[in-house]
């Protein structure tokens, strides 16, 4: 077996309790700021759920010919930020309020003409749904001629737009601040188990070791243990979710790609923190 | 193959751990560095194996200057010098074999020669029958014995011991010496810090003294005297 991978794995076996308390603290850090992720995943889709139903309802002036009507659906799924434009008629917005509206199902049954206007139903793409683009899109329909009233829920999109901008910011700070208190952890720890070796390591440069020969061992172990760790946090993260789904709410858990970023990000800790340490130690002769 | 010429040491906090000492050691030959604790006995070796930079002077080792010493041609220096310490510096967690094999991996040698590279030093050393013994269920001189025979599985050129027998009874002492002498005497010099007097009028070896950090009697340039004064 090749020297460095024995001597990393030789560690182990001789620090069996500080490697596994390292894997451990590495594996709750990174569980914090997993679970974080998860709440932050979640509110996000929360919040494309809400964003879905930004729409804008453009009514149009009685009369008005079919074929113009179709056109300018044509015209309008033509804006970049459109995802849907469609068409209600007279009839069918009736026969909606017939199907919505059960308490006024009397009221509607002996109305001798239909009072409800047809009208342009127009869905955004989800990256146009805020209210600058909102609003933009809701003049540009303003601007057709047989268009009598554009109408959406400014104060709704506002809000959700408010709401956005809390979350990714709270989001941002929160989970740079979980992040960088995982590394400061984790780091400390990869430190004790390279100062607990610092014995070792004066010995291997008196005896002639190159400094890439005595760090290689403290980086593969380093990345083994940042590795371990996130995926003991990805389990832990799933037990949490599972039990949050059973007894609280129903969320959703991380893509594949979060998950891998996650251990990554571990793997990555545990080697920069062992090069540091490390590499504090070999300059110091 | 050992020359210090005009070598000035200071102490990070001021003062000087060595004034001005000169003096050559040959290819083969065994020298007795002498002195106080804190004479600069320590601090001469440390220079020798690029432990620390030289202040002003020349330090030269087996063709390396320790001025123009790039750090990554330490280890190079390192491997052609066997180092020796008071407190033997073994790991625990490996038996003697892995100690002295230790050594070699580092050098990145061939795997397949190394166990019978380490069981002849062994052998050398007498110590043959435990090489699967740990430092903790070895004597002291057993254990010194240990640190030899990893100081030479690289052939070294020269060996360096700091108070090698600083730690050990008598008998231990004088067995470690001999086997010291038994190294010399196949061709390998030695370089032996002790401030054992006994020891050093035992043997009529060369012997340098330093004082205060300061050269103040080298037997090979000076007449002789009585003994090393203490």
């Amino acid at each position: 077996m090749n020297l460095t991978v024995r001597e990393s794995l030789i560690a182990f076996r001789r620090a069996p309790l500080l490697s596994t308390l390292s894997v451990t603290t590495i594996a709750f850090s990174l569980f914090v700021v997993g679970l974080f992720g998860l709440v932050a995943v979640n509110l996000q889709n929360a919040l494309r759920g809400v964003a879905e139903r930004v729409e804008i309802v453009a009514y149009l002036l009685p009369g008005t010919p079919i074929e113009s009507i179709t056109l300018a659906e044509k015209d309008i799924e033509a804006f970049p930020e459109v995802q849907s434009a469609t068409y209600v008629s007279e009839d069918s917005a009736l026969a909606r309020a017939h199907a919505e509206l059960v308490e006024f199902r009397d009221v509607l049954q002996e109305l001798e003409r239909n009072p409800l206007p047809a009208s342009i139903e127009v869905k955004l793409k989800p990256r146009f749904r805020d209210v600058d683009h909102v609003n933009a899109v809701a003049e540009r329909l303003q601007g057709f001629g047989f268009v009598d009233d554009v109408r959406f829920g400014r104060d709704w999109v506002e809000k959700l737009d408010r709401l956005r901008g809390i979350a990714a910011a709270v989001g941002l700070v929160v989970g740079a601040a979980f992040a960088v208190v995982a590394i400061i952890i984790i780091g400390t720890t990869i430190r004790m188990a390279v100062l607990q070796r610092s014995r070792e390591i004066a010995i291997m440069r008196l005896v002639g070791a190159t400094n890439g020969f005595i760090r290689r061992p403290f980086l593969l172990q380093g990345a083994i243990k940042g590795m371990l760790g996130g995926l003991v946090a990805i389990g832990l993260s799933y037990g949490a979710y599972t039990l949050i789904n059973r007894w609280l709410i129903q969320v959703s858990f991380f893509s594949k790609e979060q998950a891998v970023a996650i251990v990554g990000f571990g793997t990555l800790i545990g080697l920069f923190g062992s090069a540091a340490s490390v590499g504090r130690h070999l300059r110091r002769v | 193959m050992i020359k210090f010429t005009n070598v000035f040491k200071a102490f990070p906090k001021g003062g000087l751990a060595l004034k001005d000492v000169s003096f050559h050691i040959a290819k083969g030959e065994f020298v007795f560095l002498t002195g106080h604790s804190g004479a600069g006995k320590s601090t001469v070796l440390k220079l020798i194996y690029a432990d620390e930079p030289v202040t002003s002077g020349e330090v030269r080792v087996s063709g390396f200057n320790a001025a123009e010493l790039r750090p990554r041609d330490v280890p190079k220096l390192r491997r052609r010098l066997g180092i020796v310490f008071q407190d033997f510096r073994l790991l625990e967690d490996r038996t003697a074999e892995e100690n002295v094999a230790f050594a070699l991996e580092v050098t990145g040698a061939r795997r397949s020669s190394i166990a019978a590279r380490v069981m002849r030093v062994l052998t050398q050393v007498g110590l043959a029958a435990k090489a699967q013994a740990y430092p903790r269920e070895l004597s002291g001189g057993e254990q010194q014995r240990v640190a030899i025979a990893r100081a030479l599985v690289n052939e070294p050129t020269v060996l360096l011991a700091d108070e090698p027998t600083g730690n050990l009874d008598e008998r231990a002492t004088r067995g470690v010496f001999q086997l010291l002498r038994d190294i010399n005497a196949s061709g390998t010099a030695v370089l032996m810090a002790t401030h054992d007097l006994d020891l050093v009028r035992q043997a009529p070896y060369r012997v340098i003294e330093l004082q205060e950090g300061a050269l103040v009697y080298d037997s090979a340039v000076d007449e002789p005297r009585e003994a090393a004064s203490p």
